[in-house]
């Protein structure tokens, strides 16, 4: 009898990158529910032009490049880029907004460096913080979080604003986010406990974007569960962010907000758990993880207190992706039976 | 239930696989009948091909040696069986490239006469120094039987200056399905022990410890009851957690003891030497009983065959043989491998022999051997914590692939022991383990043939050197003739000339008197 010759090993895992891909869209669920509570059709407008595009172009660059379409097209890893993309839009973003996002992350950040696994950035940060450079007005007006906005923001507004360049009555209904709100009112010398009183703040943070917040932590803690994501990144990442907080905190708690608003406002969650952990444009070694992710931890919090823009985490994010190779030359592990190595 | 009272230490990455061994170790071992034809090839150990000592025609007895050591890492081969050799000749062997290799094919009579080949027996061993056992280890054939087949005379033999602390047994044996050193050590407890006395002996050591993972009770209940039973205080039974890849020698040894065998070297360099279980056995064989090394326990599992079994077989048994005594091929009998599912190696027909090193025949289902195509790798880091060795399988790879070879040893290759563990949890389904075999032979044939310009080059240097040489020396020659011909001839010369001038006036005086002469006689 005759038989194939194949090398070893003849077993593998169940693991998969689309079992993978298809986890971390599960662990986004929870928190794009809260999105979806507070700004209704917005997020789920968001959602349906973001995939829709990132497929199309996926599938275009696929074809362009003379790639197999189906098992990369089924890998979902477009999807996730996709979502992590919509979700960090601001609600009843313009459509060509979320397509030009859509262009720079899959085709530019993406395929331009050769499709899944060969891009240094991570794609939807890039996507974002092109849009956010580009188009500072659209990126920043969100609207007001009201709870289950379906009935006070309807369809028909909702598709007017996507499609049609948007209403007089929209500005009436936008609001700043609470780091915005933050960050503006401490230039105009307010101090922070003024700000918390206006009634945009909660327990945690800013009312709404707190609960979204732990809908995110809780997807992390599901996917770290599911051993999808190692612990490393988001806790170092919350640990760095906490840490700074905390000591300039502690120096002026009048000026510097404490360690809890930072966690629970802006993406301080989705970059933790879904963002700094993409494993492409992440660090790969154990202890690099935790450098790269201190690394961003801290960004954050220097962009947020000092810097120009409210949103940190895309910048902290595409800033340490440009030291990985460095990161990940310098923390190798030491090897079965050698010496550990002199960095 | 099992219990080690020995401190255990943790090795990194490892994998907790589907084992499947309750499907063969049920039964007790049986004794294969004899095949038709044994095929043996001459070469079953890692190192030089030993001599050939008998020719086609010829009748030989059980255990007769038919290729004979007479060096360094060579290791003689024995008949199985009695009865007449019908052909010496290349025949498919279990190698991973599918090659052909010289073997002695044997038409066994039935018989199984020993005649009076059996070696002369050592009963009291102790009164045997170490460096004649070690000889008659070499002698018997013995070699590692977990699967490297390394020649075990030369494990066991150490130096002075580094003394061995304890004599590890591997009997871990963590691929999945294989389950040969399970049955051995539940069958052959006292044979074992009593190979692992004489290797102390041999070693000059006082502790031995055998590793046995712990999905194997019965096995660990044996031997220690065995250990007891000979009331042996220096043999230790160690449970060892159940996890792919414990039974890899420096995997083992960090595991028992703690220590780590240095990169590129050996166990005996921190006190250490690891045996198999059933090197041990054999070991005791060949020097109690002067039994040559000629059989083996092994497996014959899968989903592919009818009845999974341990087979006591003779060396040379061809495989299909081996799957008939396991009630044939199933109908999902889809691929054949020698060697566990990890790191066996696949095999393309069934007409190739068991040999020492054939711990396992795997026939599996097309479920266990599916093969997907790869996407690329996402450096999800999965690789590096299955890793037991600490290596970055994504930095590896992604040099082997570019062919930046020096990038891969900076990278630690050649400490890869192959287990497989980040090809068999990649996501991407990357065949990793490939890419690093490729990358360390291609280095390997680099080297070889760097050092072989190397040689060309010196020799051709020395021959441009040689010619060079005579060159000189010639001239050097010649320089000196003309010197002396100009120092010590000058006026010679002009005496030469002279002395030739006055003999050829002389000449003409004569020849001119001779005519006047005539002249004068004719007138």
């Amino acid at each position: 009898m005759m038989f194939n010759k194949r090398t070893s090993p003849y077993v593998t895992g169940k693991q998969d990158v689309s079992v993978i891909m298809r986890q971390v869209l599960y662990a986004l669920v929870p928190g794009t529910l809260v999105l979806i509570w507070y700004f209704g059709w917005g997020m789920i407008s968001n959602l349906l032009l973001a995939i829709v595009f990132a497929e199309l172009l996926e599938w275009g660059m696929l074809t362009l490049r003379q790639r197999p379409v189906r098992p990369f097209l089924s890998d979902y890893s477009a999807v996730v880029t996709a979502w992590l993309l919509a979700v960090a839009m601001p609600a009843f973003a313009p459509w060509w907004l979320i397509a030009l996002a859509m262009v720079f992350a899959v085709v530019i950040a993406k395929h331009l460096y050769g499709g899944l696994g060969y891009n240094p950035f991570n794609p939807a940060m890039i996507g974002y913080a092109a849009m956010l450079v580009s188009y500072p007005v659209q990126m920043t007006i969100w609207p007001a979080p009201l709870d289950f906005s379906f009935a006070h923001i309807g369809l028909g507004q909702a598709v007017q604003q996507v499609f049609a360049g948007g209403s007089q009555s929209w500005d009436a209904l936008t609001a700043a986010t609470p780091l915005d709100a933050v960050k503006v009112n401490l230039g105009l010398h307010k101090t922070l406990n003024e700000i918390y009183a206006n009634g945009q703040f909660g327990l945690l943070a800013g009312q709404a974007w707190q609960w979204v917040s732990v809908a995110w932590l809780l997807g992390g803690l599901w996917l770290l569960w599911q051993r999808i994501i190692s612990w490393h990144i988001p806790v170092a990442l919350l640990g760095s962010l906490t840490l700074m907080a905390g000591i300039f905190w502690m120096i002026n708690p009048q000026v510097y907000s404490s360690p809890l608003f930072h966690l629970f406002s802006g993406a301080a969650m989705l970059g933790a758990f879904f963002i700094a952990t993409d494993p492409v444009s992440a660090s790969t070694t154990p202890l690099g993880k935790l450098y790269y992710a201190g690394g961003i931890g801290a960004f954050t919090y220097i962009i947020r207190t000092w810097g120009g823009y409210p949103d940190a985490v895309a910048f902290s994010v595409i800033m340490l992706n440009m030291a990985v190779p460095l990161i990940d030359y310098y923390t190798q592990p030491r090897v079965y039976g050698t010496k550990r190595q002199q960095g | 239930m099992i219990q080690t009272l020995r401190k255990l230490w943790r090795n990194p990455g490892g994998l907790h696989l589907d084992y499947h061994k309750e499907i063969s170790n049920t039964k007790p071992v049986v004794h294969v009948p004899l095949a038709d034809e044994l095929i043996i090839p001459l070469q079953q150990h890692t190192g030089y091909k030993p001599t050939l000592t008998v020719a086609v025609g010829d009748y030989v007895y059980k255990g007769q040696e038919i290729a004979s050591h007479t060096g360094f890492m060579k290791v003689p081969v024995h008949a199985s069986t009695s009865g007449t050799i019908t052909a010496i000749e290349e025949r498919p062997i279990a190698h991973p490239s599918g090659l052909s290799d010289l073997c002695v094919v044997l038409k066994p009579d039935g018989k199984d006469d020993w005649g009076n080949t059996r070696l002369s027996p050592y009963p009291d061993y102790t009164q045997v120094d170490g460096e004649t056992l070690r000889l008659r280890i070499c002698a018997a054939g013995i070699v590692g039987m977990g699967g490297a087949v390394f020649p075990s005379a030369i494990k066991l033999n150490v130096h002075d200056n580094i003394p061995i602390e304890t004599l590890v047994i591997n009997g871990a044996e963590c691929e999945p399905y294989i389950t040969c050193d399970d049955m051995l050590m539940r069958e052959q407890p006292e044979e074992i022990l009593r190979g692992v006395q004489i290797m102390m002996h041999i070693i000059n050591t006082q502790h031995a410890l055998i590793g046995i993972e712990d999905n194997k009770p019965e096995a660990i209940a044996t031997m220690q009851a065995a250990v007891a039973s000979l009331g042996e205080r220096r043999i230790e039974i160690a449970a060892i957690p159940t996890l792919y890849p414990s039974g890899s020698e420096k995997q083992l040894i960090k595991i028992l003891t703690g220590k780590e065998v240095p990169s590129g070297g050996r166990p005996a360099q921190v006190g250490i030497v690891c045996h198999n279980p059933a090197t041990a056995r054999a070991i005791y064989r060949a020097v109690v009983l002067g039994e040559p090394l000629i059989d083996r326990y092994l497996t014959v599992t899968g989903k592919g065959v009818a009845e999974p079994c341990n087979l006591e077989v003779p060396l040379g048994t061809p495989v299909q043989h081996l799957i008939e005594q396991a009630g044939g091929y199933t109908a999902a009998a889809k691929r054949l491998a020698m060697g566990g599912p990890m790191m066996g190696i696949s095999l393309q027909s069934d007409q190739i022999p068991a040999v020492k090193a054939t711990n396992c025949i795997l026939v599996s289902d097309v479920a266990e051997t599916e093969q997907q195509t790869a996407l690329p790798c996402i450096r999800c880091g999965r690789c590096a914590e299955s890793c037991p060795a600490s290596l970055l399988p994504q930095q590896l790879y992604w040099y082997a692939r570019s062919r930046d070879f020096d990038k891969a040893e900076q990278y630690h290759l050649f400490d890869c022991i192959e287990c497989g563990c980040c090809a068999y949890v990649c996501p991407s389904h990357i065949k990793l383990v490939d890419y690093y075999r490729f990358a360390k032979a291609e280095i390997r044939s680099q080297r070889e043939a760097k050092a072989k310009a190397d040689l060309a080059r010196e020799r051709h240097e020395f021959h441009l050197e040689r010619i060079e040489r005579a060159k000189r020396e010639k001239a050097e020659k010649l320089a000196k003739h003309k010197e002396q011909a100009k120092t010590n001839t000058d006026d010679g010369k002009k005496a030469a000339i002279q002395a030739a001038l006055e003999r050829a006036k002389a000449k003409k005086a004569d020849a001119a008197a001779a005519q006047t002469a005539n002249g004068e006689t004719s007138a």
